[in-house]
C-alpha cells in the first residue's frame, strides 16, 4: 500500500488566509489543489511536506476571463474547464489541443493549471503551452504581488520562481492580433505522459511573423524554451522551409534521455517533427486557413 | 481529524489521519468494499467514485479533502433489487470477465450518461480512457454503455424502460456479440 508520510492538514478559506498559513507553517508547508501530482509524489515519499494547505474551497481562484487586453486564468481552474472553455478555444486553441491529451477525463476533473505549472515536471504539457504563449505568472506573497514571465518561471527541475510563503494566483496571456497556436504530442497510449510534445504560437501581421513562441515537453530536465528557433522565425514570412529549419533547431537544442519511451535519437527526431507540425498549424490558424 | 460527508445519500463521519486516502476511508472505515483499490497511482480507474457528481480516482484524494462533499459509490447503483441501466447493460453485453475494473467502469459510465445521455462510441471510449480493463478489450464495455443509453432515454422514459430490463431482446445483440 502506498501511503504518504504523516502531515498536518488545514483548509484555506481565503487567498490571504492560505498565504498567512504558508508564512506561519514555514518552508515544510505545501499547497494542495487537485493533488494529482503532489499526492503521488507523497505516496512515493519523494515529497514529504509537514503541512498541507488545501485551497480547493477558494472558488475565487477558478475563472477564465478576458480583461484589459488579456486572458486571465485563475490558478485553481481545472483541466476540464480549460478544455471546455469556448473563450480559450477561440483565443488560444493550443489549450484545447493540449487538454484533450493531458492525462484522462477523470484526472482532468481534479488537476489545476496552477498545480501543473508549480509541479514544473518537464514532461508536463501546460508549462510548454504557457511558455509558447509567453504567459505572465502572478505570484502573491504576504502583502505583495509580483508578476514573472514564463522565461523566468522555471528555475530547475520541479523548481519554480514561486518562493516559500507565496502562492501562484493567476496566469495572464496578452491578446494580440494575428495569433495562432497549436500543441502536438506523441504518447505511447491514451493518458500517458508525452514521449515528446511541442507547443507553438505565432503572431503574424502583414504576412510576417511578428512574434513566435516555441517550447518542448519531455525532452530535457525542464521545459525547453526554443529561443534560437524563435529568433529565426521573427520578421520572416511563414513557410514550410522556415518551419523545417526551426524543427532542426528543436532537434539540436533539446536534451532528451533514453528511457522506456524511446532512445535519444528517436526523441530528437520527434521533437523536430512535432515542432514543425505545431508551427504549421499555428500559421494556418493565424491565417484562418486551417484544414 | 474528524471528517463528515454524504456517502450514497447517508451522512457519515469518522476520525481519520489526514494522510488517509478516500479509497481506504470508503473500504475500511465505511466497509463499502465495492470500490476497488487497484494501481494506487491514478492510472487504472478501478477506484473511481463520484464526488459531487463528477468521477474521481479515490486513490488520489485524501478523505479530509472530501469533508463536506457528496460521494457516490457503486453500491448506490442498485436500488431495491433493481439494477441501474448501466449495470444491466454490463450484464446484457457481457462487459466484464474478472470484474476488477467493473466498479470504476460503472461509475465512470454512470457519470458520462448523466452528463451526456446519448454518447457516441468515440465519446464513450474517451470517457473510459482513464479506466483499464485487461479482460474485455473494451468492445463489450462500449456496447454496454450504449445499451444503457438506449434503455434510459430521458428521465420520464427511464422508469418505464426499467420494466423491460432483463428481457434482452435478441435483435439488440447485433453482430459484435
Amino acid at each position: 500500500m502506498q501511503t504518504p508520510a504523516p502531515f498536518e492538514y488545514e483548509r484555506a478559506t481565503s487567498v490571504d488566509g492560505a498565504i498567512a498559513a504558508l508564512e506561519r507553517l514555514g518552508a515544510e508547508a505545501r499547497i494542495i489543489a487537485g493533488g494529482h501530482s503532489l499526492l503521488p509524489m507523497m505516496k512515493l515519499r519523494l515529497a514529504n511536506p509537514a503541512h498541507l494547505v488545501d485551497i480547493n474551497d477558494l472558488a475565487e481562484l477558478a475563472y477564465i476571463r478576458e480583461q484589459d487586453g488579456e486572458i486571465r486564468i485563475g490558478a485553481l481552474t481545472r483541466h476540464v474547464d480549460l478544455l471546455k472553455s469556448e473563450l480559450l478555444a477561440e483565443r488560444f486553441p493550443i489549450f484545447r489541443d493540449a487538454e484533450t491529451v493531458i492525462a484522462d477525463p477523470v484526472v482532468r476533473n481534479r488537476g489545476t493549471i496552477g498545480g501543473s505549472l508549480c509541479q514544473a515536471d518537464a514532461a508536463e504539457d501546460l508549462s510548454a503551452v504557457c511558455s509558447a504563449l509567453k504567459a505572465q505568472i502572478v505570484i502573491r506573497g504576504p502583502g505583495s504581488e509580483r508578476v514573472v514571465g514564463m522565461e523566468d518561471f522555471h528555475v530547475g527541475p520541479f523548481t519554480t520562481a514561486v518562493g516559500a510563503g507565496e502562492l501562484l494566483t493567476e496566469i495572464r496571456l496578452a491578446v494580440r492580433p494575428g495569433a495562432g497556436s497549436a500543441h502536438e504530442k506523441v504518447e505511447r497510449r491514451a493518458g500517458d505522459w508525452a514521449i515528446a510534445a511541442a507547443s507553438a504560437a505565432l503572431w503574424i501581421e502583414g504576412g510576417l511573423i511578428a512574434e513566435a513562441g516555441i517550447a518542448l515537453s519531455a525532452v530535457g530536465m525542464t521545459t525547453i524554451h526554443l529561443t534560437r528557433a524563435e529568433e529565426l522565425l521573427r520578421g520572416k514570412q511563414p513557410s514550410d522551409d522556415l518551419f523545417a529549419e526551426a524543427g532542426e533547431i528543436a532537434s539540436a537544442d533539446c536534451s532528451p534521455s533514453a528511457d522506456g519511451r524511446g532512445p535519444v535519437d528517436y526523441k530528437r527526431h520527434l521533437a523536430g517533427v512535432l515542432t514543425q507540425r505545431a508551427l504549421r498549424r499555428s500559421a494556418a490558424r493565424s491565417l484562418h486557413q486551417e484544414a | 481529524m474528524n471528517v463528515s460527508m454524504t456517502v450514497n445519500g447517508e451522512q457519515v463521519s469518522g476520525d481519520v489521519e489526514p494522510r488517509q486516502l478516500l479509497v481506504h476511508f470508503i473500504r475500511e472505515t465505511l466497509g463499502l468494499k465495492g470500490t476497488h483499490w487497484g494501481c494506487d497511482t491514478s492510472n487504472c480507474g478501478a477506484c473511481v467514485v463520484l464526488m459531487d457528481g463528477q468521477p474521481l480516482k479515490s486513490c488520489t484524494a485524501l478523505a479530509v479533502m472530501c469533508d463536506g462533499h457528496e460521494i457516490r459509490t457503486v453500491e448506490s447503483l442498485e436500488v431495491d433489487g433493481e439494477l441501474d441501466p448501466i449495470q444491466q447493460g454490463f450484464h446484457e453485453r457481457h462487459a466484464l470477465q474478472c470484474g476488477f475494473c467493473t466498479p470504476g467502469m460503472l461509475m465512470t459510465a454512470r457519470a458520462l450518461l448523466d452528463e451526456n445521455p446519448d454518447p457516441t462510441d468515440q465519446e464513450i471510449r474517451t470517457a473510459i480512457s482513464g479506466a483499464i480493463c485487461r479482460c474485455t478489450g473494451y468492445k463489450n464495455i462500449v456496447s454496454a454503455v450504449r445499451w444503457a443509453a438506449e434503455h434510459e432515454a430521458g428521465a420520464g422514459a427511464r422508469s418505464a424502460d426499467r420494466s423491460s430490463i432483463g428481457r434482452a431482446p435478441q435483435q439488440e445483440l447485433q453482430s459484435e456479440a
